[in-house]
């Protein structure tokens, strides 16, 4: 099966055929899934979401010709285990941002992306990058719907008041994250 | 409507034992896995367009239609053969196209298979090796389930001719 299933994905990723890989990568917060399209980067479901919604969702909203293929995210895997091995400061993978939202929510992730590992903003910081000062509610949105998190570090986006606010992956991880940046 | 396409892993994984059982009826062992490639190469050229309907039906049509071409291919090679051949080739071990760990008579079987027409081996071959209900391969074959029912029915006449002329050569 696994061979049949690797062969098959080369050739379709030589012949153009292969709109979305993906692979799991273990973590120490547990099994990340990670999915590229000939983009970039475009999805990373945090532990706790099960593998078959995401590969449904892909399918859904990028193409239906999803396949296993661990070849096309392999950088993406080292510089996740380095990042979590705490070797890692800056994420260089190319993304592809078709899974969210163009206008502000796009904005408010592209913002977020430049957050240095170490910092935190708050969510009205947020806001006011992405060209809207009084929309931080909407920007909490806009992070909540983060489809490529860790790498676009929507962890680093808390409250005002020093409460670390929502995660899609749960606080604790927020949490966990932040701890492993020396952030809190 | 249509419901949404499964991811293609999902599909993938649904279906690729069965059709490599057809494809192994269909071309013998040694074929099939290219065929079985070349099979689901095409699958996911025409995936986005295709109907969720009935993905299993939809693939067998593909995996039958890389059948005969490989058929075709190779029957330039090698001109079809008449039942005493097929015996022929059965009885001298191993034939082209007999899987690893077949018993001679197994082996012979699948050399009779071959020998039936297209539609007839691909209807026995789904009925008996993938195990599908009649419906279902007439779903595959593109045909009735009674035109199914027939195809299987005249092959198996031509293959119990077989057996009994390869029992009087082999006792």
């Amino acid at each position: 099966m696994n061979d049949f299933v690797e062969q098959l994905a080369a050739r379709a990723s030589d012949e153009g055929l292969l709109d979305v890989a993906y692979a799991t990568v273990d973590t120490p917060v547990g099994s990340v899934v990670v999915a590229a399209t000939k983009r970039g980067l475009v999805r990373v479901a945090l532990p706790g979401e099960e593998l078959d919604g995401v590969l449904s969702s892909l399918a859904e909203n990028v193409s239906p010709r999803v396949i296993a293929y661990p070849r096309r995210l392999d950088e993406a895997r080292r510089e996740l285990d380095e990042y979590f091995a705490g070797e890692r400061q800056r994420f260089e993978l190319p993304l592809d941002w078709s899974l969210s939202h163009a206008g502000f929510y796009r904005r408010v992730l592209r913002a977020t992306a430049k957050v240095p590992f170490g910092d935190v903003i708050t969510y009205s910081d947020a806001a006011k990058r992405a060209g809207s000062p009084r929309a931080f509610r909407a920007a909490g949105s806009a992070l909540g719907s983060n489809p490529i998190p860790i790498v676009v570090p929507c962890h680093r986006v808390v409250r005002s008041g020093g409460d670390l606010g929502n995660y899609g992956g749960g606080p604790e991880l927020k949490r966990y994250l932040l701890e492993l940046e020396h952030a809190i | 409507m249509d419901q949404a396409l499964p991811p293609f892993q999902a599909f993938l994984e649904e279906h690729l034992e069965a059709v490599r059982a057809f494809l192994r009826g269909m071309v013998g062992p040694t074929d099939a896995e290219d065929c079985l490639q070349e099979t689901f190469i095409a699958a996911l050229r025409a995936y986005p367009r295709a109907h969720s309907g009935n993905l299993r039906a939809w693939v067998f049509t593909i995996a039958r239609r890389k059948a005969i071409d490989h058929q075709r291919s190779r029957s330039r090679e090698y001109p079809t053969a008449d039942v005493e051949q097929v015996v022929d080739r059965a009885n001298s071990a191993p034939p082209a196209d007999a899987g690893i760990g077949m018993s001679p008579r197994h082996s012979a079987i699948w050399a009779a298979v071959a020998e039936l027409p297209p539609g007839q081996r691909a209807a026995v071959v789904l009925r008996f090796a993938v195990d599908l209900r009649y419906r279902e391969v007439g779903e595959a074959l593109g045909t009735s389930e009674d035109a199914a029912r027939r195809s299987v029915h005249e092959g198996l006449k031509k293959l119990r001719r077989s057996a009994a002329e390869l029992k009087e050569m082999t006792t």
